[in-house]
């Protein structure tokens, strides 16, 4: 066992970071970053040129086939990359949803002059994509979506709303799931189409978020025309393509990176005095700081597991869904504890040191584990996927969607 | 990256899960549960001629001179399997304890013995209600002769060696030293205690004027003790793994079989949520054994840190999976006829063994402030 990369793998991580060093400012230390201000014009600016040059160079989507600009490689190659990239100050975030979801989506079900004109634009970070899936009324059952598409000569009709879409303020195209028929059982009635944001109809509003920012809007549609031409696979058939575009989030494992974690925990129980002295040396507190490291290190080592499977060539096994799980309420906890530790004080948002990045993982963690599938769906999925249980019984199954709800 | 067991470890794993499926069922476990044996012990000679106990030691002392990694994947069988034999015993503490701190004559004898199948080792600390501390031993070491009690003692009837933890009237930690000790002579009486796992039988063990020796240097009980925890911790925390994973998977057919209210238990959340947390702990744990093991082979700066890891990791995923398993299980998950019982007892009987996880948190978040201060 080791962490080393094979032969093949340290020859690339060597050019990643020539080609870095030459392009990009090294971090001085973990805790730097590019804020990810979305509501920032200079920064989504700067996030299109450091785009176009990593299209340029074949590393903005490594795994995609040569045709489309990446390199036909593993996706280990694409994870060293964006290891790499990590340590640089770099604005990132912009291009995610539409390369990791909704282009993977087109390429599936889009035709060949469509992919000619989207796929580009997208990899150069010219045109930014996004992708409207929940709605007030469906979140975790995103199968219950009410926004319609009706024909209309050779086009389509929505009308609808849709929330929590991630980027819409600034995205160019976006992919939607739409409600063809409400007369068959709700996930038979269902199509997907591509749109263009700036269509006709098309009205984008911020949602603040508890945290107090706002990188989610809702999104109306009022007789939005698109072409037939923009469906995305067969009329009806829009849960098929949905589910490709959710399958392709899931290949985006990943863990929050940066923010405050164990050491500075250590830090705040070093300096915390508690009535029998400093809070380290406390039973409790050690108990939980344990617990916590073990999780973190669990996290890590099952990404590792995870890697190992890629680098191999293999499928990864279904132990990276737990991460979510386990993430979530730790940096919802943790943060709530290290405020505890505080005092009082630990409510202050000004003059106490680290007091900010603990409450913002408190806040965040209420949002984490709620975003990309709740504790409650990912546990279904668990049990589901992995361990074989009997999916939730459903009492909408065999009903027209228009008749749910009515007795 | 290759942070996974070979497929030649791989092959080993599944030949003893094999075996121990085919030899080693719930009722040979239950036999021993009822029975006066001391242990299975048709499944251990099975075991010494699959060459289970020689994996891990050096072929100059009549082993296999295989990885801790082979040792590791064994572990995690035996533990899956709830095997009544004595491979916590022998084949990790007692192993252990002689490759850490035996003299070359001391792992000559007894290593190969043990690698042959001949000697079955065990490790005797506790000397009842107290954890043992160095300065709260009363066994007593000196001009070779061993004087005190030892209780619990596992295996403590079936081994021919044990590795006692003794007074050799230093100050401090250096108060105790590891003395290695023959048990069949007149001078060691052993009785047998009932325990909450009788499936793995524990024995009070009384030496007067027993012959014994060091096994390393006098006054370093406490700290070969420590490492040779580490090692175990990781070695255990498979076993834990595969104990975890037996439960959890016991727990699921069992929820997909039983009809509650017109439906299987298992098409409910709070089964379904619950036994998903069983996995989410079991991958946890995976992890953290998979990487103590790494640093045990590697002989790794983290090992302190990442055995503890482990231990926590482990203990905490087995006894959530035994126990959320007798719950799964209802009312017949608590008859004395259902086999959930058996991971419920092991999982105790290894969280305490080397200490339990309130120790190991603290020894964890010290040596975190070791390494942070380095």
């Amino acid at each position: 066992m080791d962490f080393n990369d094979t032969p093949e793998e340290a020859a690339f991580r060597k050019e990643v970071r020539a080609w870095l060093d030459a392009n990009a400012t090294r971090k001085s230390d973990d805790t730097q970053s590019f804020r990810a201000r979305n509501d920032d014009p200079g920064l989504l600016v700067k996030a299109r040129e450091w785009q176009d040059k990593k299209a340029k160079a074949g590393y903005a989507r490594i795994t995609w086939p040569k045709e489309f600009g990446g390199r036909g490689a593993s996706p280990i190659l694409q994870v060293i990359y964006q290891q790499e990239e990590a340590n640089y100050l770099v604005p990132l975030g912009f291009f995610d949803i539409g390369l990791g979801m909704c282009i993977p989506t087109m390429m599936a079900y889009a035709g060949p002059e469509h992919l000619k004109r989207y796929v580009k634009p997208a990899l150069h970070g010219q045109e930014i994509w996004c992708q409207l899936f929940s709605e007030p009324a469906a979140g975790s059952d995103v199968a219950g979506i009410r926004t319609k598409a009706e024909r209309d000569g050779d086009g389509w009709v929505i009308n609808g709303q849709k929330v929590w879409t991630s980027g819409a303020h600034y995205s160019d195209f976006g992919i939607v799931i739409t409600r063809t028929d409400p007369n068959v059982p709700k996930h038979a009635g269902l199509t997907m189409f591509f749109l263009d944001m700036k269509s006709p109809g098309v009205e984008v509003r911020p949602i603040k978020q508890m945290s107090g920012g706002a990188n989610f809007n809702e999104v109306f549609f009022t007789n939005v025309r698109v072409p037939d031409s923009q469906r995305l696979g067969k009329v009806g058939e829009g849960w098929k393509a949905a589910l490709t575009t959710l399958m392709n989030e899931r290949l985006a494992v990943g863990l929050p990176s940066g923010g405050l974690d164990i050491d500075e925990l250590m830090e705040l129980a070093r300096e915390t005095e508690l009535e029998d002295g400093p809070a380290i040396r406390n039973q409790t507190v050690r108990s939980k700081i344990a617990d916590w490291y073990v999780q973190q290190q669990g996290l890590k080592l099952t990404r590792y597991r995870t890697l190992t499977a890629l680098s191999k060539g293999q499928t990864p096994g279904p132990e990276s869904s737990i991460i979510k799980i386990v993430a979530a309420p730790k940096m919802q906890d943790m943060g709530a504890f290290a405020m505890e530790l505080m005092g009082p004080a630990g409510i202050m948002k000004e003059g106490i040191p680290h007091a900010g990045g603990f409450q913002a993982q408190w806040i965040g963690g209420a949002g984490f584990r709620i975003a990309g599938g709740t504790d409650e769906i990912l546990r279904n999925i668990v049990a589901e996927r992995v361990l074989g249980m009997p999916a939730d019984v459903r009492v909408d199954k065999d009903v027209p969607f228009n008749q749910l709800g009515k007795k | 990256m290759n942070f996974d067991f070979s497929d030649d470890q791989k092959l080993l794993k599944e030949q003893v899960r094999k075996f121990l499926a085919d030899k080693c069922p719930t009722k040979v476990v239950r036999r021993v549960l009822d029975g006066n044996e001391t242990h299975a012990d048709d499944v251990w000679k099975g075991l010494v001629d699959l060459g289970v106990p020689a994996t891990g030691i050096p072929e100059a002392y009549g082993g296999l001179g295989l990885s801790p990694l082979e040792v590791c994947v064994i572990a995690e069988e035996i533990g899956r399997s709830a095997a009544p034999v004595p491979f916590d015993s022998s084949v990790v503490l007692a192993t252990e304890a002689l490759k850490l701190a035996g003299s070359d004559a001391q792992k000559k004898k007894w290593l190969s013995e043990l690698a042959s199948g001949k000697a079955i080792g065990t490790l005797a600390i506790a000397e009842g209600a107290q954890p043992p501390k160095p300065r709260s031993i009363r066994t007593t070491f000196g001009n070779g002769r061993l004087n005190g009690k030892k209780v619990p003692v596992i295996d403590g009837e079936a081994a021919t060696f044990a590795i006692v933890l003794a007074n050799t009237g230093g100050s401090g930690d250096r108060a105790v030293s590891l003395v290695i000790v023959d048990l069949a002579q007149a001078a060691v009486a052993r009785k047998r205690v009932e325990t909450i796992d009788p499936a793995r039988k524990h024995a009070e063990l009384t030496f007067t004027d027993a012959t014994a020796e060091l096994l390393g240097a006098e006054g370093e009980g406490w700290q070969l003790l420590e490492r040779l925890y580490d090692a175990a911790a990781i070695y255990f925390a498979f076993a834990q793994v595969g104990g975890a994973e037996a439960a959890m998977w016991m727990a699921r057919d069992y929820a997909l079989q039983r009809q509650a209210f017109g439906r299987a238990i298992a098409s409910y959340q709070a089964i379904k949520h619950k036994l998903a947390d069983c996995y989410v702990k079991l991958e946890l744990a995976r992890s953290n054994a998979y990487y103590g093991a790494m640093m045990l082979t590697e002989g790794g700066a983290d090992l302190p840190l990442a055995a503890a890891a482990a231990r926590i990791a482990a203990t905490e995923a087995y006894d959530f999976a035994a126990k959320e398993n007798i719950q799964t299980h209802g009312g017949i998950g608590f008859t004395w006829e259902a086999d959930t019982q058996f991971h419920y007892r092991r999982s105790r009987v290894m969280a305490l063994s080397l200490g339990g996880p309130m120790a190991w948190k603290d020894k964890l978040v010290s040596r975190l402030e070791q390494k942070n201060a380095a």
